[in-house]
């Protein structure tokens, strides 16, 4: 860069004319990449950073939504509020539930399947395609699809009473708090197994095959080149399946609002559901906003969690 | 010798075995919800369920189609989609070259500040973005739909195609420039078009993602017109009570784009799981 506007600089000592140019370049070269940024940095700002600092400011008011109304600043009351709620705690046992019973099914079907389909064979794509197919259909209408098929009356019932001979199929499943959460968490597992699936196959990819082969020279067996190979090979795919799944769990809300709405009575409200109604329903922006900032800090410290796995991961690789 | 290959044959078949009940199990609810679409009323819920439907009736698509304002719900979520996904992947776009192509104060720092967008849930912002959108006059509009679609995608998209671009060798810009090319002719004419792979993977992913968008058109959106597909299918179930022949003809019209452009175009979906995910 100084190399070249040297020449430019000895020319526009000769005259002073093209010092000015040079000036207005060397000014809109500067202002070059900001030109790039500015569309999408002012929308980034306007509408997702300034958002978030007014979530967190809104959290520390009794926030009043109608014009003219005048919102106080009440501190830490409605974090105090939230902590001396039994429905908020409700709702974070609810999000706990559900990623009890949905990231480990995710976690090791979706790494049982590519293991099944690491080798390359005719009618790998198509399983893979078969598997990833629920990750990309809408959250509502696959939430409809599962109310559906666990009504009273439903696919579930049929099945468990007529095909596997469990129970005489009365269970009314999303009437109540714990058989619901099944439901849910039977979605959540079935649409996130093709993502965690297709995360590990590419993974398995980078594992060396000299490793496997030497490890059954020595005698091992399956489990045992599983265990010694390739779980350390792939533990940073591993790490990040798992986080981002229990983030996903924290996250919540479409599947629980179709299916349940948070009923009966709030029994399997989640904390986005509890947050939304609070919100939108009761109208308290403040009490919502206290917990969304909530949901926010333990979702930034599962992140950053990640992020220290992951460096700490590559540097030993690197 | 000959043990080996039994074991080996044994070993394909159990996988197989294994695989095929997995996809059985993942195949079913959509079976039955196509199935479900193709039944008339008093047939949705009967015990033992029919897997084929007798008698099988068009009615519900038929119904959805004309009664219902379904197309106008339909062409609402085209236009949302398009409009939200050609600006957010070309706005990214050129935010990611700057990131990738320049050195210049505050680099770092913006680039930490976009990455920021990646870790904080989208549900978290959604009192604020509704205060705001109610400041800006966006309620029950479609912009309003498009404009927060596009800010959302932003911090994913950048990340994309900045490690894209950054992976371009920069001896092509330098000749570029050498041949007197300024800034916007080597992002237009040589980054875009060596980057498709990269730019299809974050159109499709966009395009998904503002296809499928809920919570936020649920609560900005109330007007009937506006509706989105997401939203118009919800509120077709709530209204329709147990008309589930309707509300699954109408789910199918809406997943089959869907699944018709993730057939197309699954090896870009690949590609921006795995650069998304187990690099970065």
């Amino acid at each position: 860069m100084i190399d070249s506007t040297r020449p430019v600089a000895v020319r526009a000592a000769e005259h002073p004319s093209a010092a000015r140019t040079a000036r207005r370049r060397r000014l809109a070269g500067r202002a070059t990449p900001y030109l790039f940024l500015a569309p999408a940095l002012v929308l980034f700002v306007g509408l997702i950073v300034y958002p978030m600092i007014r979530a967190f400011q809104m959290s520390f008011y009794d926030w009043k939504v109608l014009a003219g109304a005048t919102s106080t600043f009440i501190g830490f009351d409605n974090y105090a509020r939230a902590m001396g709620d039994p429905v908020f705690w409700r709702g974070l046992a609810n999000s706990g539930v559900y990623m009890a019973l949905s990231v480990p099914p995710q976690v090791v079907l979706g790494l049982l399947i590519a293991m099944l389909l690491k080798s390359k064979s005719p009618s790998q794509p198509v399983y893979r395609v078969l598997f990833y197919l629920p990750v990309v259909t809408s959250w509502v209408v696959v939430s409809l699809l599962f109310k559906y098929l666990f009504a009273d009356q439903g696919l579930i019932n049929w099945a468990l009473a007529d095909v596997l001979h469990l129970g005489d199929g009365s269970t009314s499943w999303l009437s109540s708090r714990w058989t619901a959460l099944i439901a849910i968490s039977a979605l959540g597992i079935w649409k996130g197994i093709g993502w965690s699936m297709m995360i590990f196959l590419a993974a398995l990819q980078g594992v060396p095959e000299s490793l496997e082969e030497a490890a059954l020279m020595d005698g091992a067996n399956r489990w045992q080149r599983f265990r010694v190979v390739t779980v350390p090979a792939i533990r940073p795919a591993l790490a990040f399946v798992i986080v981002m799944l229990v983030i996903g769990g924290f996250n919540v809300f479409t599947s629980v609002l179709l299916m349940t709405g948070g009923g009966p009575g709030g029994q399997t409200e989640v904390l986005l559901t509890y947050m939304y109604r609070q919100a939108f329903t009761n109208l308290d922006f403040g009490y919502g906003s206290a917990i969304a900032v909530l949901l926010t800090m333990i979702v930034l410290v599962l992140s950053l969690a990640q992020m220290r796995i992951f460096h700490g991961t590559g540097q030993e690789e690197g | 010798m000959r043990s080996r290959d039994r074991t080996r044959t044994s070993s394909v078949v159990a996988r197989h075995a294994l695989l095929s009940v997995g996809a059985l199990i993942m195949l079913t609810p959509f079976v039955y919800m196509v199935s479900t679409s193709l039944k008339s009323q008093a047939y949705v819920l009967t015990i033992p369920p029919q897997f084929i439907p007798n008698p099988a009736t068009i009615g519900n698509y038929v119904q959805v189609l004309t009664t219902q304002n379904f197309v106008t719900y339909f062409m609402n979520s085209v236009v949302v989609s398009t409009t939200a996904t050609g600006i957010s992947v070309l706005i990214s776009s050129m935010m990611a070259y700057a990131f990738a192509r320049f050195r210049f104060p505050g680099r770092e720092l913006l680039f930490r500040l976009v990455l920021v967008g990646l870790m904080v849930p989208a549900m978290m912002l959604i009192i604020p973005q509704f205060i705001l959108a109610k400041q800006l006059s966006l309620i029950d509009s479609l912009q309003g739909l498009v404009i927060f679609y596009v800010a959302a995608s932003i911090s994913l998209n950048t990340f994309l195609l900045r490690g894209f671009f950054a992976s371009i060798p920069r001896e092509l810009d330098d000749a570029m420039q050498v041949d007197g090319a300024n800034a916007w002719t080597r992002y237009w004419r040589l980054v875009m078009p060596l980057s498709t792979p990269a730019l299809a993977t974050t159109t499709i992913f966009t395009f998904l993602a503002t296809w499928d968008e809920f919570a936020w058109a649920l609560t900005i959106i109330n007007d009937p017109a506006k509706r989105t597909l997401p939203l118009a299918i919800q509120l077709f179930q709530g209204q329709n009570a147990t008309q589930w022949g309707l509300v699954f003809a109408a789910s199918v019209i809406a997943v089959l784009p869907v699944i018709v452009v993730f057939l197309i175009f699954q090896k870009y979906f690949v590609q921006g799981l795995t650069t998304g995910a187990v690099k970065g």
